[in-house]
């Protein structure tokens, strides 16, 4: 980013960033728009339906139908409740949505902030998720949106301090907070993997790792409020969570903004434990496609993997979600970093 | 330059704004918020310097964590303002009185500052060349100062097992789940087949 600044002056290079920007916010809508098609496709075909299949070809439109209805009907906004936080909750969860991805290199040298410490900001942005929540079903001065912000409040705290340990045994590894670093780590082939982590062999660091990945695409579940751990917003109790009293556009920026954390879950697992951008061999015809493809590959993946979470798995109930993240997911996730941290002390550098 | 300039004047002026909206606001819940303005400002402020990983870690620790548990027991309370405002104009000598000492005493102290000898050279140049801010302060925290850092974790930890002993209490008669004991539990111990006549039930 700074580059660009060097290369075109102060003015262009600042308007060239701003393009890279927005041509990126471009790209990551479109593609959620195919991948909400897929959800709920790959939803479908599990229940033996087809799916949405009437707006375009295959229904590939779809999304786009979904979102005019959404922008053209009328806002409603509840008598009593608090008109500039209720307006305010889901613009907080679509911008965190988006800032994220400022951090995410998705091929060499494509990134548009690559910070030292992005891994770091990634985790930060996450961890302020939860605003748009808290504040929306707060301000909509109604009971079950309030007790569904106060449970994903409590939820999503909870599964950060997991998620947060996860993290650092992955930074423990590669050495560094730095994305870009991190994927590099894993370069040359899939046994490099972090998932794997073969090269710490003979330590049987892939002993840890492997439940590390696990342990992270569950708390990325909870985290996101995806189903099985969807409380916030369980229907059969809380009819819609914290956003029961939203409808038209905030609601489709609440949604826009979810889906968003949930490929933003899926490329920091890709990140984080599948290498990034390297193919999983590094010899010719897996080499002869883009690393942003194979990058979005795995993405897709991975979101192929929440959407079958979804359909077959059911419910948690409030009280087992809780034991799951702190008496399970805590100590574990600690135990780790403790023998990635010996392995980093005595093994690779002792 | 000009953008950092301008990127200072902003969060700088957010953090103040917001500092006193936190003051100034009616809503209990609507202060809070502003706080956590001003913590964002405040960290945006730590970037310009230079200092990301603090940034960063301020964002995680008071807004990730620290606020939304104030937010979450203010949400809860049931506070009236307009009686906690009552007592304003007779406390105002007192609390006043109180303001001026402090600030006082804050005047007296910076006048006569005195700093070690080296430290504006290390103000001056904070990090050592070639390391990033995460380097440097792990070498200071877990290289230099490692006992210290050991101690005050120690000190967490007791304050912690404190806390926990001084409110966790059971009581006798709340049904709680056992995970083992259920996943232990065998079809035999736990299903009895009877044979109930008509009429008659299983006369227990």
């Amino acid at each position: 980013m700074s580059g660009l600044i060097e290369q075109f002056g102060p003015l262009w290079g600042t308007l060239a960033v701003v393009g890279q920007i927005v041509a990126f916010m471009i790209v990551l809508l479109l593609s959620l728009a195919f991948l909400l098609l897929m959800d709920r496709k790959v939803w479908a075909a599990v229940q033996m339906r087809k799916g949405p299949n009437v707006v375009g070809a295959f229904g590939l439109l779809q999304s786009f139908a979904d979102f005019l209805k959404f922008v053209f009907k009328e806002i409603v906004v509840p008598a009593g409740a608090d008109r500039t936080l209720f307006l305010l909750a889901p613009l907080i969860t679509f911008t965190l949505a988006f800032i994220a991805w400022a951090v995410i290199p998705v091929a060499p040298g494509w990134v548009i902030a690559d910070l030292n410490v992005g891994l770091l900001y990634l985790f930060a942005i996450s961890s302020l998720g939860v605003y748009g929540i808290i504040i929306g079903g707060w301000a909509s001065n109604s009971k079950y949106p309030f007790l569904g912000s106060l449970r994903s409040a409590a939820q999503m705290v909870s599964y950060e301090v997991s998620i947060g340990f996860i993290i650092v045994t992955v930074m423990l590894l590669a050495g560094s907070m730095n994305l870009t670093a991190i994927v590099e780590a894993q370069a040359g082939g899939f046994w490099h993997w972090h998932l794997l982590a073969l090269d710490a062999l003979p330590w049987p660091i892939f002993l840890v790792m492997l439940p590390m990945f696990g342990m992270f695409f569950i708390s990325a579940l909870a985290e996101t409020n995806r189903p099985p751990f969807d409380l916030p917003e369980a229907e059969s109790e809380l009819v819609a969570g914290y956003q029961v009293e939203y409808s038209s556009t905030p609601y489709l920026l609440f949604m826009i903004g979810e889906y968003l954390n949930i490929v933003l879950m899926c490329a920091m697992a890709t990140i984080l434990f599948f290498g990034g951008w390297h193919p999983p061999l590094d010899i010719a015809p897996f080499t002869w496609i883009h690393p942003v493809f194979w990058f979005a590959i795995k993405v897709v993946f991975f979101f192929f993997m929440f959407a079958m979470v979804k359909a077959l798995v059911p419910r948690y109930r409030y009280d087992q979600l809780m034991r799951l993240g702190w008496k399970i997911f805590l100590p574990t996730a600690l135990g780790a970093v403790a023998i990635v941290g010996a392995y980093v002390t005595f093994g690779a550098n002792g | 330059m000009i953008l950092q300039a301008a990127a200072f004047w902003l969060l700088a002026g957010a953090t103040i704004v917001s500092a006193f909206c936190v003051v100034a606001a009616r809503n209990p819940v609507r202060a809070v918020l502003w706080l956590i303005v001003s913590f964002f400002s405040a960290a945006g402020l730590f970037v310009l310097l230079g200092a990301e990983f603090l940034a960063m870690l301020l964002i995680v620790v008071y807004v990730g964590a620290v606020a939304v548990l104030f937010l979450f027991v203010v949400m809860m309370l049931d506070v009236d303002f307009a009686e906690l405002k009552q007592g304003f104009l007779s406390y105002l000598p007192l609390g006043g009185l109180v303001a001026l000492i402090l600030a006082a005493e804050l005047v007296l102290v910076g006048s006569v500052w005195a700093s070690a000898e080296g430290a504006a050279a290390l103000r001056a140049a904070p990090m050592p060349d070639g390391l990033t801010n995460v380097e440097a302060l792990g070498r200071v925290l877990y290289d230099q100062y490692v006992y210290f850092f050991q101690a005050a974790g120690l000190v967490l930890l007791v304050a912690m097992i404190g806390a926990i002993v001084l409110t966790l209490h059971h009581r006798p008669g709340v049904k709680r789940q056992n995970i083992a004991r259920q996943v232990g539990r065998k079809p035999s111990e736990a299903v009895e087949l009877r044979d109930v006549k008509p009429g008659e039930g299983i006369g227990e």
